[in-house]
């Protein structure tokens, strides 16, 4: 599974995945290639960054889902030039699209800063608090949306179609993983893994602890922000509501689901997700058992619940687990159970 | 409950530095003195073009706003030290406490209503104290009593591996919203203050409502209990051994297992409590939930996790930045106030990531 290798079964696997959604437009029928597929990619961009976030840094972020609602809001009210709600500036689209990336990746940035010396599971609330937070605000604000929102967003011009957007998931999607995949190895990334793994030891090398915790959380907001651009293009519209703390719960399910401390899990985690919430319905006697689809949250928490009793990897650590790949795989570490240094630290004191 | 607070103390990631440094790490301390100093100068001086007008103009309305928001800090006490107190033993962030919340709420909601006989336009004058008090006890004993099932089935086989336990919890917040929504519908119900406390009262030329002290007087009688519990009881001095030290308790002999179901039953018993009095005040609606986990977190981030002394003082600060936000933010701008609770979280977590009375982990 590594650039050394370059003909593992792992990349294997994952090139044609990447073919099969390449081609799939030609042979796939126009609901499921546009509508679930494009919205598995950028569901699967924005439970990425919280992957990424928890197993190279270790911190489980719920502020995500903000960073997408933020790119999503300023790139609407940056690219409007006429509505009833938001600063309607007219800018042209590309430009909305820098501006709105920008302000995303600031705002990342302090928030991470603000963040960055807290840990575990204090790190886990803060981000919920952010996410929380940022919802109210743009609840309450009418200047840029209001309860309401910003309607009748358009995508800027080569992406303004249907399969064209579903393109430019896909290409945003693999660079993200390749690029994901290729941090976990510089130098940034082998700190920012000795910072998740010991961060007094990490410290006293002389590596800026909270410095590096900020910059992940920055990379990872950008990311989050260019999903968050897609599927305000994807939906033509964005509201506070798409950025509550449902919506945001549920992006932490989706990469939960598929595994937590792998890449891939990011995107199979939107596939159940987006596959289950569009046919479920259609499962034959489903209804028998009560099951319907307005009890769609019931039936996603007790998958959520199930999962994590069984194996806190996700469906990748399951699958993984039955082949034994999963030996010695440094990765796999973030909801472990605190290690016995740990757990000696925290009684010694 | 957290007695040891520490000082000045270093840990390992402040290593020793140079004096220019340690000017420039004292900076977030001397930033937030200059933010508390022009913040009392605007709210008594400066504060024209508000809805309350400056403190020194319009004393009254200073104070009113004042009571506003040492009652709410009142309910946020009772709702957040079931938060912390399972956090402290257990290590344990139980992200359904909010649903409890609403639970109980809703429950007593529905119990009220059987009780007085009428389901819509119940006056105060037709609920007795007995209708308010029964209902408060029923929906918060079956908080109490779905918390601890939630324990013994979901969390006491991964004690201490926290994010493993903070997921599953959340999994059934969201299980339980769902089914909330199905049992009680989509629209905000509320509960009644009873009669006899259903008053309004004159102070400094402004009207007040008796039932918010009641609030804070409930609020006051479950944190001196708690305070009893905890440092004059066994029971309590077991609890605190095991927030300082697990296995030491566990290795002394102590059936900790059953001091964590009955510190579980009475954090739960707690969110249940505060459900039932945030019904009675603002109403229960699907979302409830999600604002109460909010407000627990917020009060348990600013205060410290774990540490009671640490859940009155976080309280007590967001309450009353809750209630000053809208009444000291110029007109035009008040839907900004949501801003100013994250301005506060954020000059606390600035000069004590882990809280103000919150230990490292």
């Amino acid at each position: 599974m590594s650039a050394r290798r370059p003909l593992s079964p792992g990349n294997l696997v994952a090139l044609a995945v990447l073919v099969f959604l390449l081609v799939l437009p030609i042979f796939g029928t126009e609901f499921f290639v546009n509508n679930v597929m494009t919205e598995v990619m950028i569901l699967g961009l924005a439970a990425a960054t919280i992957v990424f976030l928890a197993s190279c840094g270790g911190m489980t972020s719920l502020a995500q889902l903000l960073f997408a609602g933020i790119a999503g809001f300023m790139f609407g009210n940056a690219a409007l030039e006429s509505g009833a709600r938001g600063l309607t500036l007219g800018w042209p689209p590309w430009i909305a699209v820098l501006f709105a990336l920008a302000v995303t990746t600031v705002v990342a940035f302090l928030l991470g800063a603000l963040g960055s010396r807290t840990t575990g599971i204090y790190f886990l609330m803060l981000t919920l608090v952010y996410g929380v937070i940022g919802y109210f605000f743009f609840a309450q604000v009418v200047t840029v949306s209001g309860p309401g929102g910003v309607t009748s967003i358009t995508a800027p011009a080569p992406l303004n179609g249907r399969v064209p957007l579903y393109y430019a998931a896909v290409g945003l999607s693999a660079l993200v993983y390749l690029a994901f995949r290729a941090i976990g190895r510089t130098n940034f990334g082998l700190a920012l893994q000795g910072v998740r793994d010991d961060p007094v030891r990490m410290a006293s090398l002389g590596f800026n602890v909270p410095f590096h915790r900020t910059l992940a959380f920055t990379l990872a907001g950008f990311v989050a922000g260019l999903s968050g651009l897609l599927n305000v293009w994807f939906n033509g519209q964005i509201d506070p509501a798409s950025i509550a703390i449902g919506p945001t719960l549920i992006l932490l399910i989706i990469a939960v689901i598929g595994g937590i401390s792998h890449y891939e899990g990011a995107w199979l985690g939107a596939f159940v997700y987006v596959g289950a919430s569009n046919y479920l319905r259609e499962l034959p006697l489903v209804d028998r058992i009560g099951i319907t689809p307005d009890r769609f949250n019931t039936v996603i928490g007790l998958i959520v619940v199930l999962i994590m009793v069984l194996s806190p990897e996700g469906l990748v650590g399951i699958a993984g687990k039955g082949r034994g790949w999963r030996r010695g795989s440094p990765r796999a570490r973030s909801i472990e159970p605190p290690t016995t240094s740990e757990t000696m630290e925290g009684t010694a004191r | 409950m957290n007695t040891s607070v520490e000082g000045e103390r270093r840990t390992a990631e402040e290593p020793v530095r140079p004096l220019r440094a340690s000017v420039v790490r004292r900076l977030p301390g001397i930033g937030v003195r200059l933010a508390l100093a022009l913040a009392a100068v605007w709210v008594l001086f400066l504060a024209r073009g508000t809805s309350a007008g400056p403190a020194v103009d319009d004393p009254g309305r200073f104070l009113i706003t004042v009571l506003d928001g040492v009652t709410f800090a009142g309910l946020l006490f009772v709702v957040a030290s079931g938060f912390t107190l399972i956090f402290g033993l257990m290590r344990t962030v139980n992200m359904a406490h909010g649903s409890l919340f609403l639970l109980s709420g809703f429950i007593a909601i529905r119990l009220q209503q059987a009780m007085v006989g009428k389901t819509r336009n119940i006056e105060a004058a037709d609920v007795t104290v007995l209708d308010w008090v029964v209902p408060l006890l029923v929906g918060a004993l079956v908080a109490a009593v779905l918390g601890v099932v939630l324990q013994q089935v979901f969390l006491r086989w991964n004690q201490g591996q926290e994010l493993r336990q903070a997921l599953i919890t959340l999994a059934i917040s969201v299980v339980l919203a769902d089914q909330m929504l199905r049992q009680f519908g989509g629209l905000a119900l509320s509960m009644v203050w009873p009669g006899p406390v259903t008053h309004f009262f004159e102070i400094m030329g402004q009207r007040y409502s008796t039932s918010r002290l009641f609030m804070l007087a409930v609020a006051l009688v479950v944190g001196l209990a708690l305070w009893l519990w905890l440092n004059k009881t066994r029971m309590g001095m077991v609890i605190r051994a095991g927030v300082d030290d697990e296995p030491m308790v566990r290795a002394l002999g102590i059936n900790i297992t059953l001091v964590f179901a009955v510190t579980f039953f009475v954090g739960a018993f707690l969110a249940g409590m505060g459900g039932v009095m945030g019904a009675s005040f603002a109403g229960a609606a699907t979302g409830s939930d999600g604002a109460w986990l909010l407000n627990s977190l917020v009060v348990v981030i600013i205060g410290g996790l774990g540490s009671i002394k640490g859940a009155v003082a976080g309280s007590l600060l967001y309450g009353v930045v809750v209630a000053f936000s809208p009444a000291y933010l110029p007109s035009r701008y008040t839907f900004y106030s949501i801003i100013l609770t994250f301005v506060l979280l954020a000059l606390v977590l600035a000069v004590r990531p882990y809280g103000l009375f919150g230990r490292p982990e």
